[in-house]
């Protein structure tokens, strides 16, 4: 059951404010302080993404996030509605050194987002499909939390 | 927190501060602020980010644009930062390859004095 949602219109400055209310619930809901800037950062990744991609292609439609604490871990799912085959061709691809230095233009890093929350959550899942794409991740979690949220 | 931008020239070296948060909201800024100062000539640049907050995809996006716009003028960007929360980003995405990271803007210098 999730514990929060979040729906958030595409505009970059919407993805703070999602990361900071990631982080203030997985830390009452457990998650060790350690890896609190690495859930801050996917979750920031994530949402970045999906803003980007409805700019691209449906900017008036919102992004939505799921926080939920079930079985001691915290889940963030992140869903889009934006078409991603091709995003998800070009995140499939995983950016190689002279890519960053040539073709890939620096205001869209293709594919850097993905790569860098696999690196961040032990526990990652992309859903791509043409109706949008859904990313969830988790972190360990106190079991019960440490305050009813 | 919102991102501050400072910059200021020493030698051939342009500083440039930041500090706060670098985001897709934030980055455009600092991106406009690199291509300013490569427009005017300064190609070898240091990016201070020991006041860095955060580091997103969106910054790392930013400060490689920068990267190849100087090098298409033999310049430079190299960066200082000693945050693990910041290194880390940057060791995730390999780009620790890429940029010069110095523990210090005196190291920086320094180094970039003896490149001369």
């Amino acid at each position: 059951m999730a514990t929060v949602e979040l729906t958030f219109s595409a505009l970059p400055a919407h993805v703070r404010t999602a990361r900071l209310v990631a982080t203030a619930i997985a830390r009452r809901t457990g998650v060790e302080e350690s890896l609190l800037d690495e859930v801050r950062l996917a979750v920031g990744e994530a949402c970045s993404r999906a803003v980007e991609a409805h700019r691209l292609h449906c900017p008036g439609e919102p992004i939505r996030i799921e926080l939920c604490d079930d079985s001691g871990r915290f889940e963030v799912i992140v869903t889009d509605a934006a078409p991603s085959d091709e995003l998800e061709r070009q995140e499939r691809t995983t950016p190689s050194l002279e890519d960053f230095l040539g073709k890939v233009p620096d205001t869209l890093m293709s594919g850097f987002g993905i790569a860098v929350i696999a690196g961040l959550a032990d526990d990652v899942e992309v859903f791509p499909s043409q109706k949008g794409m859904r990313i969830r991740m988790s972190w360990p979690a106190t079991p019960n939390g440490l305050s009813p949220v | 927190m919102d991102l501050k931008l400072d910059h200021h020239s020493e030698d051939r070296l342009t500083i440039v501060e930041v500090e706060g948060e670098i985001d897709v909201y934030t980055a455009p800024r600092l991106r406009e602020l690199l291509i300013d100062l490569v427009n005017k000539g300064n190609f070898h640049l240091l990016v201070n980010m020991e006041k860095v907050d955060f580091l997103d995809s969106t910054g790392l996006g930013v400060l490689v644009g920068g990267l190849k716009r100087v090098r298409a003028h033999d310049g430079s960007l190299e960066l200082v930062c000693t945050q693990e929360r910041i290194l880390k980003i940057f060791r995730i995405t390999g780009l620790t390859k890429v940029f010069g990271i110095y523990a210090s803007v005196e190291e920086a210098k320094e180094a970039h004095g003896r490149d001369k």
